[in-house]
């Protein structure tokens, strides 16, 4: 065990855990930020993403001991009122059937138009292939990404 | 106007009670921030007091409505439609309305489970009802304040008005004084061209819950004192756990507790019996260190019954149909003979792996065992056989236990199953305190209730005149055949057979999203293609020649389809989709399929992209009555087509020594972004039927048209799923 301080969302956290501890699991035990999702525990479905330094990384396969200083945002700090451009576009074409993929789908999508504001199709798929969605929403993720593209 | 009784089963399912304390549902605020956002910029304040005028309704004294949405949400948004057909028939404002999801109970509402796409199907009345009861208890309580008949009062968005009158008055302010009033015993209800909310798109109503993070789903329920628990299972169907180094596991960091728990039971109900009764659990606070703890785990196991492998099951499928006893049979003339008659003869064989639900959200369950009482909270399809099945477990009286449902990240048929909350209850039992059970994707992938694995051969006999004279299929499956007697093309041939075979196993099995039909489509609309090209037709004509014949003449007794409705979204999909305008590049596959009293006929478009086959777009048409949230019903179909592709194209799980040898989306894929075709256009048939199923009928077809869209771009016929990696022929 070891005290490991952190930036999550802005805010200055401490947590006292194991350097192996997977960030996805120090934000939902220990922050009860609940927001990042659990679903395969080996960075092969997405539901953990998050932004490291703007980059989208998957917080399962993340050990805290690794992050050191940089900054972790996740869907809670993604916008204060849950206005960001990604998240206004997924309400308005109503993207969700179960939802648990959306928020990995959402910080995928926002760090993708962070890089790349008018993403081609391709683009679109090379930066969303690593999240999947169990319920077959792609086609309305790929329109709500270039809707949120437009503002 | 129709008129119900308000009565079902002698037992009303409206009942007044005093206002409840509204507001928490199973631990988590749904409330908080719940104002309703209208789009005109007008918010109704927060309620002070809140008013139940029946089970599905509480009115607030501002005029803000909270509806209940009795089933459990799966994605399939009925958490969204469920409360619109309540709305429609209480005429209250949509944008006023906040939903709640409903806890289990069985004395109120009736069918609480997500499962057979039967949710709005089963709900149509009891919710429109519901409203409708609602709405002549507040008319009835504005009617007696202002000395007057109910016949002279409408309502509009929730308020009363005098017909010749000026006096109105808002639902909220009159909702304390329809509390009083007695459930009427009889109640009309709209017609459906007045309509006013049905059939209009409605948003999501957990979407901003869903797109900023807010917990919601199980594995995000928390209480203070609640502990953490893992579990490992055996790792081989056939075996049974001896025992394993308890005190090691003890001492690791972060581990509580580690024990032996089994839930076996002789009268397992709809259990996961064959699955593993006996494992081990490890407790303790946070999850990491209890998903490490497991790794150190040495157990002892031992055998106690067959290892099975993939190559037997698929030998043990195919002496089934060739030498077995079927379980169900039909036949109607005289096949043999018709066979002997025959010009042409084609036998196909088609076969399909085990396929594991994978929904996003691992299973979990929160339980809170007490000497007399249980508290069960979770994702579950079934809840009231989740009560049932804790209760037999802990051998207490089904009243002692409550059963609360979150939302669920995706259920699939793996939720109907409640061994996990079993699971959860016995070690909350065992550590004496509440605990919240986790699985791994491993775990999650390895204990079954999966999809059968199937084989079924078809065989067609043409005349000189290239009719369909004659028509057999035979289909295994591990446990249990995916074909069925009575569909499709049953009524349309004279000499017709089906026979089904089981296979014994101890792998678990179960209901995924379009049980059996998913298979039955694939096979039996790509052979009828193959039937349709040896006789030199149209995919499409020759489909529509075999319903012709089952609406002037049909053959049997029994046919469970309607021809016409059927032929219907064929030639819908046929008109939408250009049919027979060929472009170049682009190869298309057609089929049609009905299930869950749902026709839906679907068209693939299929080019070669770097040597590769990609979907392209995929054309939909759909008759499952009245819509009720049309942009949602659109998602349900394309989200469907989408899981068909996939799974036909890419997933399976195969066994070795009684061991899956996919637990992870490593090994076990998925469709993904880049694999999903561009466009999905969907039309739905208007014919003012009460609304059927959407959650699954979706998927059957586009197996078919899928692989008929394969035959058409490569030239090669696919028999074989997962159709992109195993051999054809």
């Amino acid at each position: 065990m070891a005290i490991f301080n952190l930036k999550v969302n802005g805010e200055k956290l401490q947590v006292d855990v194991d350097g192996s501890t997977p960030i996805l699991w120090v934000l939902r035990d220990h922050f009860k930020l609940l927001g990042t999702k659990f679903g395969c525990g080996m960075a092969q479905c997405g539901a953990c993403t998050i932004h490291l330094d703007g980059e989208a990384v998957r917080s399962c396969s993340l050990p805290i001991s690794v992050v050191q200083d940089s900054k972790i945002n996740t869907i809670e700090g993604l916008s204060e009122n849950g206005d960001h451009p990604v998240q206004k576009a997924w309400l308005d074409i109503d993207v969700p059937q179960c939802g648990y993929c959306q928020v990995g789908q959402i910080m995928s999508a926002s760090a993708l138009l962070e890089k790349n504001p008018n993403p081609t199709d391709e683009d679109i798929d090379r930066a969303m292939n690593g999240n999947i969605c169990r319920c077959g929403t792609y086609i309305r993720i790929k329109e709500a990404i270039k809707a949120a593209a437009k503002n | 106007m129709t008129k119900v009784k308000t009565e079902l089963d002698r037992r009303s399912f409206l009942k007044i009670s005093a206002a409840a304390s509204g507001g928490i549902l199973i631990g988590f605020s749904w409330f908080a921030g719940c104002t309703p956002d209208t789009k005109n910029g007008k918010f109704v304040e927060v309620p002070n007091e809140w008013f139940e005028i029946n089970s599905y309704i509480k009115i607030g004294d501002t005029g803000m409505v909270t509806i209940y949405s009795p089933n459990p949400e799966i994605g399939q948004n009925v958490k969204t439609s469920m409360p619109m057909i309540v709305a429609e028939e209480l005429d209250v404002d949509w944008n006023h309305v906040q939903v709640e999801q409903a806890p289990l109970n069985t004395g109120i509402y009736q069918n609480q489970f997500a499962g057979g796409s039967l949710s709005i199907r089963m709900g149509w009345t009891a919710l429109r009802t519901a409203g409708a009861a609602g709405r002549f208890m507040l008319l009835t309580a504005a009617a007696k304040e202002w000395g007057v008949t109910i016949d002279d009062l409408l309502v509009e968005k929730g308020i009363i008005k005098e017909k010749n009158g000026s006096r109105t008055i808002g639902f909220g302010e009159i909702a304390s004084k329809a509390v009083g009033i007695e459930v009427p015993k009889e109640v009309k209800l709209k017609d459906t061209k007045d309509f006013k909310l049905i059939g209009t798109s409605q948003r999501n109503v957990d979407g901003k819950k869903i797109v900023t993070g807010v917990p919601q789903y199980g594995i995000d329920f928390h209480r203070d004192g609640m502990k953490t628990a893992v579990l490992k299972h055996a790792p081989a169907f056939g075996m049974k756990l001896k025992s394993f180094n308890v005190e090691e596991i003890k001492a690791l960091p972060g581990v509580d507790d580690a024990f032996m728990v089994d839930i076996s039971s002789k009268t397992p109900g709809r259990f996961d019996i064959n699955s593993s009764p006996q494992f081990i659990a490890i407790v303790g606070e946070t999850t990491w260190p209890l998903l490490q703890a497991k790794k150190a785990i040495k157990a002892k196991w031992e055998t106690i019954s067959e290892l099975e492998d993939s190559n037997m099951h698929n030998k043990r499928m195919e002496d089934a149909i060739r030498t077995g006893k079927p379980n169900q049979r039909r036949e109607d003339g005289n096949v043999k003979a018709a066979f002997k008659k025959a010009v042409k003869v084609i036998e196909k064989t088609y076969t399909a792996p085990f396929m594991a639900h994978n929904t996003m959200e691992p299973m979990n369950f929160f339980a809170n065992v007490t000497a007399d009482s249980a508290e069960m909270i979770g994702p579950t399809q079934t809840p009231q056989a989740l009560e049932g099945a804790v209760a037999g477990y802990l051998k207490m009286p089904l009243d002692k236990i409550t059963v609360n449902m979150t939302r669920m990240g995706g259920g699939f048929g793996r939720r109907l199953y409640p061994t996990f909350g079993v699971e959860a209850a016995a070690i909350s039992k065992h550590i004496g305190k509440p605990v919240k059970l986790l699985y791994s994707r491993e775990d999650d992938m390895s204990q079954g209730t999966y999809r059968p694995a199937y084989r079924s051969t078809y065989k067609a006999g043409l005349d000189k005149d290239n009719n369909l004279i004659a028509f057999s299929a035979k289909g295994a499956g591990v446990p249990n055949g995916g074909i069925y007697t009575n569909r499709y093309p049953a009524g349309t041939v004279d000499n017709y057979l089906v026979e089904k075979f089981a296979v014994k196993t101890n792998i678990t099995t179960g209901a995924w999203r379009a049980p059996g039909s998913h298979f039955a489509a694939g096979a039996e609309q790509s052979f009828l293609d193959e039937v349709a090209e040896l006789a030199g037709k149209d995919p499409i004509a020759f489909r529509l020649e075999l319903f012709d014949r089952a609406i002037n003449n049909p053959v049997g007794k029994r046919n469970d389809y309607d021809a016409k409705r059927y032929a219907g979204v064929l030639k819908m999909v046929k008109e939408k989709s250009n049919w027979g305008k060929n472009t170049p590049g682009v190869h298309r596959g057609v089929a049609a399929y009905y299930c869950h009293s749902t026709y839906v006929a679907e068209v693939v478009d299929m080019i070669i992209k770097d040597g590769k086959p990609i979907v392209q777009k995929v054309w939909c048409a759909v008759d499952c009555g009245i819509l009720v949230n049309p942009d949602a019903a659109k998602n349900m179909i394309q989200g469907g087509v989408i899981d068909g592709i996939g799974h036909a194209m890419y997933s399976e799980l195969t066994f070795d020594k009684g061991v899956n040898q996919q637990s992870n989306f490593d090994t076990y894929q998925l469709i993904r972004h880049s694999q999903a075709p561009q466009d999905i256009e969907v039309f739905f048939v208007d014919n003012g039927i009460s609304p059927t199923g959407l959650g699954e009928p979706g998927l059957p077809p586009v197996v078919g048209a899928l692989a008929n869209a394969l035959y058409k771009a490569t030239g090669k016929r696919y028999y074989h799923q997962p159709f992109n990696s195993t051999e054809q022929g």
